[in-house]
């Protein structure tokens, strides 16, 4: 599904990523990890092309094209979304509003009409409820005065709305109590089928217990230092990111 | 409201400005130029009594001794205004009466505004009178209206059937010294539209007057007179456009708003003025007094504008608020995108015991125009426990253009409580993006934004307009973000 190839990007004349591979494939759960300002929101970045972040060097294919080449519009209807490290306010459009246009684009995009209004409303119920997100915060404007714990919801019930291909979770468990962390992994464990893989950005392996690994990659100072299975990430849990720091036995 | 927002978002692609084109209708003109003969000559093409003439005559002596004022944040370059045109009137074979006597042109050109005439055809609910260049072609429903007793019907008519009417109410918000172009609006008007709602009547239905430019090389001075006695409500529209032309146009409005006891009047007005191409080269230069009076008890007064158009915007719907109980509000949006400027905002003032006001406004700002806010609000000393509210918001798109905040207040009585907020923001790249994300484009997420922005001014539209209002926003701001 996501093949990227020798990746290297900068922001700012900075070099951030050095030379990423990765290999992400349907049905599979990939979860990235590492030390704070190692990259990984940035690789999120490229991926869904925030043009902050320039592509200096490799490629990324998604489903077979160039995704390099594509607006954040197109990238996100082809079917990829991000829950956003710091999901941003947009006061004054209420959420129903701002779903109903993101749906309706999708649809467009995919040759469909858009939805009546009845059936986007039952479409929201539908994945209010799998995700457990409070109802009031649909009729709120987009993340707005909504809570750490409420803005994390709210974008994993964006997901449930969309359904994309790949979604990338950025830390969507820091901030979470252990509650909050439980209801976001369900939401995330219903909506995983086989056609679909998840990337989850996280420095903790208390959301892997919940949301569990195929592979585990370790991240660090722009490089994929280290891939392994779920077990790599009890293994971090247990030594903290020093080893990986001093470079010891990789 | 979703709905309609979605189809809005799907149906604008294109950013040009669709009012530009020009009738190609026979059109009879006065020479260029002003003086005391041309107006006697436009009193004379309007049939008007000698008292009408005398006001324009003594309106006109009084604007030559007046300078044009220049404290608006705004550049305006020299007007001659001995270069203008300021009478013309597609030609007629008969008088308006029948739609058959209407030019086919001229019923097409308002059917391509999306204002057709034929009463069958109309919006249901809306009456609409319909004014090209210095004269009304056709008012619609007038029958319908006149059997309760209302008269909606041109100025040039209403001074020939109810002189007694317009007499008494005709300039006694705006008097022809008021300023610089109210004199010289009420030296030269030319048309208008004029309504009189009877006591005790709730106007059935929306009245409206859609304002269209045509000829070039005119002005266009109209004079709106609403009178609501006592008891009464109606909520008036407002339109207008004009073709794309290189050269600048004057537009001089007045409109009086006169509200009786326990009389409401909402009053509702989309300007998509030409505003000019992306240089900054032509547009209408929109220069209007716009003032309503709270006459009598609890009576209320509302203003509701989106400013979209204009090259250059001068414009202030106020409120003298008379009668005890009192109310008048006033919501803004107004828009610049290119190399316009608005200096637009209210005045309240405040008279009357317990007398309100509130004011909201918007200003959204892209490209290299510059917005600004200017508000009064008055309080007497006879005005016991007044109120005012008022909220200014900026938004930028872009850092390249200006927002500007001018609030004053002058409060003579202590018992009263004026509150002013104002905020000012960006429409940041963190927000886009974040829209892109979900699948929208930059086009569409900007549009999202300013409606969410503009949603407290635009919920005060009528159903019709607001649906309009919305697609405006987003034509006249595209193009000004990524
Ligand atoms: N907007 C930005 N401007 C400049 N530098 C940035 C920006 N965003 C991230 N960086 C830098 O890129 C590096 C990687 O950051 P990030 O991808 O956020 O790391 P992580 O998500 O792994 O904590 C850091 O050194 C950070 O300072
Ligand atoms: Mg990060």
């Amino acid at each position: 599904m996501l093949v990227i190839k020798d990746l290297h990007a900068k922001i700012n004349d900075k070099e951030i990523l050095k030379g990423i591979n990765l290999e992400v494939k349907a049905g599979e759960v990939h979860a990235i990890m590492g030390p704070n300002g190692s990259g990984k929101s940035t690789l999120a970045s490229v991926l869904t092309g925030r043009e902050l972040v320039e592509v200096t060097h490799g490629q990324v294919e998604f489903n077979g094209k160039n995704l390099l080449e594509m607006s954040p519009e197109i990238r996100s209807r082809e079917g990829i979304f991000l829950s956003f490290q710091y999901p941003v306010e947009i006061p004054g459009v209420s959420m129903v509003n701002f779903m109903k246009a993101a749906v309706n684009e999708h649809r467009k995009y995919k040759g469909l009409g858009p939805l009546s209004a009845s059936d986007f409303l039952k479409l929201l119920r539908e994945r209010k409820e799998l995700v457990e997100i409070d109802s009031a915060l649909t009729n709120r404007s987009v993340n707005e005065g909504f809570s750490g714990g409420e803005k994390k919801k709210n974008e994993i019930f964006q997901m449930a709305m969309l359904e994309p291909k790949l979604a990338i979770l950025d830390e969507t468990d820091s901030g979470l109590d252990i509650d909050a962390l439980r209801i976001v992994a369900n939401g995330v464990n219903k909506l995983k089928r086989p056609d679909n893989a998840v990337v989850v950005i996280t420095h903790y392996q208390r959301l892997l217990d919940y949301i569990v690994p195929d592979f585990v990659h370790i991240l660090y100072n722009g490089r994929i230092v280290k891939s392994a299975g779920k077990e790599l990430a009890l293994e971090l849990e247990k030594k903290g990111y020093d080893w990986i720091k001093n470079g010891e036995d990789l | 409201m979703t709905d309609e927002q979605d189809k809005i978002l799907d149906e604008v692609t294109n950013s040009e400005y669709k009012y530009g084109f020009v009738t190609d209708v026979e059109t009879e003109m006065i020479p260029k130029g002003l003086n005391e003969d041309v107006i006697r000559m436009i009193s004379k093409k309007k049939e008007e009594p000698d008292w009408m003439l005398e006001f324009r005559l003594n309106a006109f002596r009084h604007w030559q001794k007046m300078e044009m004022p220049t404290w608006a944040h705004l550049t305006i370059p020299e007007i001659n205004y001995q270069d203008i045109i300021y009478y013309a009137a597609p030609k007629r074979k008969a008088a308006p009466g029948s739609l058959d006597e209407i030019d086919p042109e001229l019923k097409a050109t308002f059917d391509k505004l999306g204002i057709p005439l034929e009463e069958q055809k109309m919006l249901t609910g809306v009456a609409v009178d319909a004014v090209m260049d210095s004269t009304s072609v056709k008012t619609t429903f007038r029958e319908t209206l006149a059997e309760q007793g209302i008269i909606f019907c041109s100025m040039t008519e209403a001074i020939k059937e109810h002189p007694d009417l317009v007499r008494k109410y005709l300039a006694s918000v705006v008097p022809p010294t008021d300023n610089f172009f109210a004199a010289l609006n009420s030296a030269v008007f030319s048309d208008g539209s004029f309504c009189y709602i009877p006591k005790g009547v709730r106007c059935p239905m929306e009245l409206s007057t859609y304002f269209r430019i045509n000829a070039a090389n005119t002005g266009q001075f109209e004079r709106t007179l609403i009178v609501a006695d006592d008891d009464s409500y109606v909520s008036y529209l407002e339109g207008c456009t004009a073709p794309m032309r290189d050269e600048n146009q004057l537009h001089a409005a007045i409109v009086e708003i006169i509200a009786m006891e326990n009389a409401e009047v909402k009053y509702s007005t989309v300007q998509n003025w030409y505003p000019g191409d992306k240089n900054g080269k032509g547009g209408i230069y929109n220069f209007v007094t716009k003032r309503g009076m709270c006459r009598g008890k609890n009576s209320k007064i509302s203003w509701t504008q989106v400013e979209t158009g204009s090259a250059i915007t001068w414009k202030y719907p106020s409120c003298i608020l008379l009668g005890d109980n009192s109310y008048s509000e006033f919501y803004s949006v107004a828009v610049t995108n290119n190399y316009q400027q608005a200096d637009t905002g209210t005045k309240m003032i405040h008279i009357g015991k317990n007398t309100r006001s509130r004011i909201v406004s918007k200003g959204i700002s892209a490209g290299f125009s510059n917005n600004s806010y200017r508000g009064l609000v008055k309080v007497l000393k006879g005005a016991e426990n007044a109120r005012n509210f008022s909220q200014c918001d900026s938004l930028l798109l872009g850092d390249k253009c200006g927002a500007h905040t001018f609030p004053y207040l002058e409060v003579e009585n202590p018992s009263s409580i004026v509150e002013h907020e104002a905020t000012t923001s960006k429409i940041g790249e963190d927000q886009i993006f974040y829209c892109n994300q979900r699948g929208l484009s930059t086009e569409d997420a900007v549009g999202l934004i300013i409606n969410g922005y503009a949603k407290e001014v635009l919920n005060k539209l009528p159903m019709e307009f607001a649906v309009e209002a919305q697609k405006l926003l987003q034509i006249s701001l595209e193009g000004s973000v990524g």
